[in-house]
């Protein structure tokens, strides 16, 4: 053993330190442990038929959360629809097209930026952007979350670029492609798996998004349609817990909507290490 | 463009890497804009070209409309109000009959309670990233990887819904206090948030390290810990003090969670067990039915808020560019 040639105060360092390190994982371990079993206990035995098929109703003084589910679907929907083609197209023309170093760091500069800004900052500028002039309404938050994605995709779609070969595009030129045919048969299908990834990433965001929405989406529990139902305010399921719990004191219900949150994070980061352990295999064959 | 040379010793690999592609790409566009082409193909290349410029921009106006909405919509109430009496004032009661708009009471909490964050998150952070990136089999380092990416990804109403009705009913108990909806509380459900973004951050900055740093160490006759400690994390500091700026951010922009547990009345941070309201949770838990001064007032304070988060940005920022460099 080398530690018998140390001196007392070493030992004492080397003891202290292993201490503390493994203390730390410890608690670390045990409070992802703890919040995990504790939300799905609570919450699993809430969960019924009943509540996720109904709206609530005042006649029978019943909870349902089917609208909450609904809009969140839709919002979820409806962010993805207009962020993906945005943010890859900034990705691809900061890879493929932008010659100035100056107008690329501005840009990457105002994508960090915006993901530093905080929902609730969001949620404010979204009022006044969008609300204000479409009314409180779904589509007004989906808006609102398209910008605080766009920073997302772009990075994720930008590091997938950047593995496409500079050769494949050196050999498209040569065979006499045009700029755009690169881009569409050579580029774009190269990062299919940043654009998968940066969905997924941006599903889980919007999933767990509630400061942003409040002033935005609104409140309201009725069973809308898709896309017509854009035009009207609902609650998404964060809203709806943070509604039912903090304003109603209704905890089953928020419990069994944390819970179905909890069950739906756990399945997007398996989806998201997933789809990049699939596609990193694929791209070392 | 610069010449750039590869020197095996200086390491500068990966730059030189970027470098090159960087001319590829330019020599490519230069073939191609040398390259006969018809009127038309060359009218629509150009188009494409500008739609994708415009998609480029798009971040750049984002910040710019954000920017511009919050400088426009928060200077009136301060005007009004008076730039010192807003930020120096001690008193807020939006709702009185002669209402009074000060918001130190909401800066110092949302200071109080980031210090307290930090100071409990960080080096149950630093501590567990060390010990991932050094000494965890990769087993574990997968296993604990995977654990910190969910406490990252649940939402910040789950934490707040838990602080609830786990935090807020312990403290009652435990200090013996009248009401557990606290600065306390808040700094504890902040401190497990911050969590994962300081261990993501440490661990990928103390991976970074050279392996020649740490077997030199350990040549000297350091044991294996003394030299992730003295070695390794000096090497990774910037990347480790950008971590705790992130931190910060993140900690100074929640809110929802705060909300539910703090206890959200707006009282000076005078102790610990006080009844308090972050900058986050001034805007938002009035927001819905304000009008008039009152609503403006809580525009300054968003514009306020956006402020501290710009000066954190640029902050961290400075820390990623010493990390790379």
């Amino acid at each position: 053993m080398q530690n018998q040639f140390l001196s007392e105060k070493r030992k004492g360092y080397e003891v202290l330190m292993k201490a503390l390190m493994l203390l730390s994982v410890g608690l670390t371990a045990g409070l992802v442990l703890f919040l995990l079993v504790y939300v799905l206990m609570k919450g699993i035995p809430n969960i019924t038929w009943e509540l996720l098929s109904t709206k609530p109703s005042y006649l029978t003084e019943k909870i349902g959360i089917l609208p909450d589910i609904l809009n969140t679907v839709y919002i979820v929907l409806a962010a993805l629809l207009i962020v993906l083609p945005l943010g890859v197209g900034a990705a691809i023309y900061l890879t493929e097209y932008a010659s100035n170093r100056k107008v690329v760091s501005i840009i990457e500069y105002a994508a960090e930026t915006l993901s530093g800004i905080p929902s609730i900052i969001y949620g404010l500028v979204g009022m006044l952007l969008f609300s204000n002039s479409m009314g409180t309404c779904l589509l007004a938050g989906a808006l609102t979350l398209v910008i605080m994605n766009l920073p997302t995709i772009m990075r994720t779609t930008q590091e997938s670029l950047k593995t496409v070969p500079q050769s494949y595009r050196e050999g498209a030129f040569g065979l006499g492609a045009g700029k755009w045919r690169v881009v569409r048969t050579v580029v774009l299908p190269g990062c299919v798996d940043g654009v998968i990834t940066g969905a997924i990433l941006s599903v889980g965001r919007i999933l767990g998004e509630s400061a942003a929405l409040l002033f935005t989406a609104g409140f309201a529990h009725t069973v809308l349609t898709f896309p017509l139902g854009m035009k009207s305010p609902g609650a998404t399921l964060t809203v709806a817990l943070y509604f039912y719990a903090k304003e109603q004191g209704e905890f089953g219900v928020a419990f069994a909507i944390a819970a179905i949150l909890m069950v739906l994070t756990v399945l997007i980061n398996f989806a998201a290490a997933l789809v990049q352990r699939y596609f990193a295999k694929r791209r070392s064959l | 463009m610069k010449k750039q040379e590869y020197h095996p010793f200086e390491d500068n690999a990966g730059e030189f890497q970027d470098k090159l592609f960087e001319t590829r790409i330019e020599a490519v566009n230069l073939a191609y804009k040398k390259a006969p082409k018809s009127e038309w193909a060359k009218y629509a290349e150009r188009m494409i070209h500008i739609i994708f410029l415009l998609l480029g921009l798009i971040t750049v106006g984002c910040v710019l409309l954000i920017t511009v909405y919050l400088v426009i919509s928060g200077i009136p109430a301060i005007r009004e109000i008076g730039p010192v009496d807003f930020l120096f004032g001690r008193e807020w009661a939006s709702t009185a009959a002669e209402p009074r708009y000060g918001i130190l009471p909401f800066i110092l909490t949302s200071i109080y309670g980031t210090a307290g964050a930090i100071v409990i998150g960080v080096p149950v952070g630093f501590m567990t990233a060390v010990y991932l990136s050094k000494l965890a089999s990769p087993k574990v380092k997968s296993v604990m990887q995977s654990a910190v990416s969910l406490l990252a990804g649940i939402p910040s109403v789950v934490y707040g819904l838990v602080g609830m009705l786990v935090l807020v009913p312990g403290i009652r108990k435990v200090f013996n206090v009248p009401d557990g909806a606290s600065l306390l509380a808040a700094i504890i459900v902040l401190a497990i948030m911050i969590l994962p973004s300081i261990i993501k951050m440490s661990v990928t900055a103390l991976d970074a390290v050279p392996k020649e740093y740490e077997d030199a160490s350990l040549a000297l006759g350091a044991t294996p810990i003394e030299t992730y400690f003295k070695v390794s994390v000096p090497a990774a500091k910037s990347g480790i003090a950008a971590a705790v700026v992130l931190g910060v951010g993140r900690a100074i922009g929640e809110a929802m969670a705060v909300m539910m547990v703090a206890g959200n009345v707006p009282n000076m941070p005078d102790s610990l067990f006080q009844s308090v309201r972050f900058l986050t949770t001034a805007v938002s838990s009035e927001m819905a039915y304000s009008s008039g001064l009152q609503q403006q007032a809580l525009f300054s304070i968003a514009l306020v808020l956006f402020l501290f988060i710009m000066l954190i940005n640029a902050m961290l920022n400075f820390f990623l560019k010493q990390e790379k460099e």
